[in-house]
């Protein structure tokens, strides 16, 4: 409830390196991260989420969990680990979990194409 | 805490009277109306009572009135009695804003060969009663329309739907859920045959209800047991919650005008309130055809269950049709059916005033609301996404 009320970590990152987008309106909930890396780690990380008070405080779970650590320990987040850091959530909002750490390893998949790109 | 209930729509408190007459008949007049004794006749005289009190409020007849444990099942006991009483498959006509207790019934009945028709709404959640004469086949059965929506109470043109079954025929039913205690109820001059109410939408208990069955109408039970509610609803009756249903009818009926206007003058202090001080607000269902009560918004941007968690850490209780607390992760059927967006349909919320509203419990809604709108906003990527838009000149999308 806690990360419901008093969000960490919301808005955008000006220049961000990596940008993940997952959801839409249709399956009820939309969320964007924006992360920025230096050596190899998670440097800084904004969300923004259109969903249910779950999905709004696994977003900010997420954000919480990987700031500071390397891309490698951010994408093995998966979406129990994050329910389980929230103390568990009820089985019909799993679905808000899995967004949010789809939403986290987008914006790494999305910062490392760029990084090979420019190579 | 301040606590402000605006979710009347769901259940309503027990009216002290009802409770004080429900707690006599626990605990003195506590016997089984099929007794011959006493105590069983007193309680048999209540309940009769309790049937003509019922039956005034719906322009009925005692003899027509049959006690149910609710809304659910008298929607139930009329539809599938209707059709296991017609003896062989048939057609049945409804709508798409029916209440869950009549779609899933029409549901059921497609699994045992019936084949059901749910008729398309306008923008506002209406039916065209034209609508109905076209759907008619020579094997239709049973027409089912609800008389007001419990999401966004719009009111159906029962009576012309009634005039064209009558003419055709055919058997109507009406889910009047939440209808009753807001719009005066005649079964009459509405053309109905079976109408569904419930007590705990109108300051009774919960658990009990009623069907009105017009005379001459063949009805199979749902349930075998004694020959309790003439065979059409076997087992001891509720006495407690029958009596209760009767005096918060009587009281509905009494009541009528001055808790319309009340609830009226409240729900257009909210709207009007919340529309000055909110922007992008869309106030779903019938402009003028809707019940007294009722306010169903769409907070553009925003999904409806964050803005009642919100509201509810302010003591405010509301509540939205929304994905998530159904498990369905769908939008109300009712919102999509009117032909919203999947976008604006999850940002809806339902305020239901009651007959205690008072203007300070808008109040304070109007003081806290916009701000929990606000904080939301501001991180819905769908709001700073249209933002941008309208920055770069183009036209804000639908979603």
């Amino acid at each position: 409830m806690d990360h419901f009320f008093n969000p960490r970590n919301v808005g955008e990152l000006p220049n961000p390196d990596g940008v993940g987008r997952v959801g839409n309106p249709v399956c009820g909930d939309v969320m964007k991260m924006e992360i920025k890396v230096a050596d190899g780690r998670i440097a800084d990380i904004k969300f923004m989420t259109f969903g249910c008070g779950a999905a709004i405080a696994t977003s900010s779970m997420v954000t919480e969990m990987v700031k500071g650590k390397t891309l490698e320990e951010a994408m093995a987040v998966t979406n129990r680990t994050v329910a389980e850091a929230l103390g568990g959530l009820p089985r019909a909002k799993l679905h808000c979990s899995n967004l949010a750490a789809d939403a986290l390893h987008r914006a790494i998949e999305d910062y490392r194409s760029k990084a090979a790109g420019s190579q | 805490m301040r606590e402000v209930y605006l979710d009347h729509a769901a259940t309503t408190p027990v009216h002290p009277e009802v409770a004080e007459l429900i707690q006599e008949y626990l605990v003195r007049t506590y016997g089984n109306p099929s007794s011959l004794h006493r105590f069983g006749r007193r309680a048999r005289a209540a309940l009769e009572e309790a049937r003509e009190q019922v039956a005034e409020a719906l322009g009925a007849e005692p003899e027509e009135i049959v006690f149910t444990s609710g809304g659910t099942e008298a929607d139930n006991l009329a539809i599938r009695g209707a059709a296991l009483a017609h003896g062989r498959p048939g057609h049945i006509i409804t709508t798409r804003v029916e209440h869950h207790a009549v779609l899933h019934t029409c549901e059921a009945l497609e699994e045992t060969g019936f084949e059901v028709t749910y008729l398309p709404v306008d923008r506002h959640g209406r039916i065209a009663p034209e609508q109905v004469a076209e759907a008619i086949r020579p094997d239709t059965v049973l027409v089912t329309v609800m008389l007001a929506n419990n999401e966004v109470g719009t009111v159906q043109p029962l009576a012309a739907v009634g005039e064209i079954c009558r003419e055709r025929g055919v058997l109507l039913h009406s889910d009047a859920v939440q209808a009753l205690g807001q719009l005066p109820i005649d079964v009459g001059q509405l053309g109905v045959d079976l109408l569904s109410v419930s007590g705990h939408k109108i300051y009774g208990p919960k658990g009990i209800g009623a069907l009105y069955v017009r005379r001459g109408v063949r009805l199979s039970p749902l349930m075998y047991g004694g020959g309790h509610e003439r065979r059409r609803r076997p087992g001891t009756e509720n006495v407690p919650g029958i009596v209760g249903l009767g005096k918060a009818c009587e009281l509905a009926v009494r009541e009528l005008a001055a808790r319309a206007r009340t609830m009226r003058e409240m729900r257009d202090r909210l709207v009007e309130g919340i529309q000055a001080r909110i922007a992008e607000v869309v106030l779903n269902g019938h402009p003028t055809e809707r019940l007294p009560n009722n306010a169903n918004l769409c907070f553009r941007y925003v999904e409806g269950e964050s803005i009642l968690l919100g509201l509810d850490s302010k003591g405010i209780a509301a509540s939205s049709g929304s994905a998530c607390t159904s498990g369905a992760l769908e939008p109300s059927h009712v919102l999509m059916a009117m032909g919203l967006s999947h976008e604006l349909a999850q940002g809806s919320v339902r305020f239901s005033v009651g007959r205690l509203t008072r203007a300070e419990d808008i109040d304070y809604v109007l003081e806290v609301l916009p701000p929990i709108v606000e904080r939301l906003r501001n991180m819905s990527p769908l709001y700073a996404e249209r933002g941008r838009a309208r920055q770069a000149g183009s036209p804000p999308g639908e979603g």
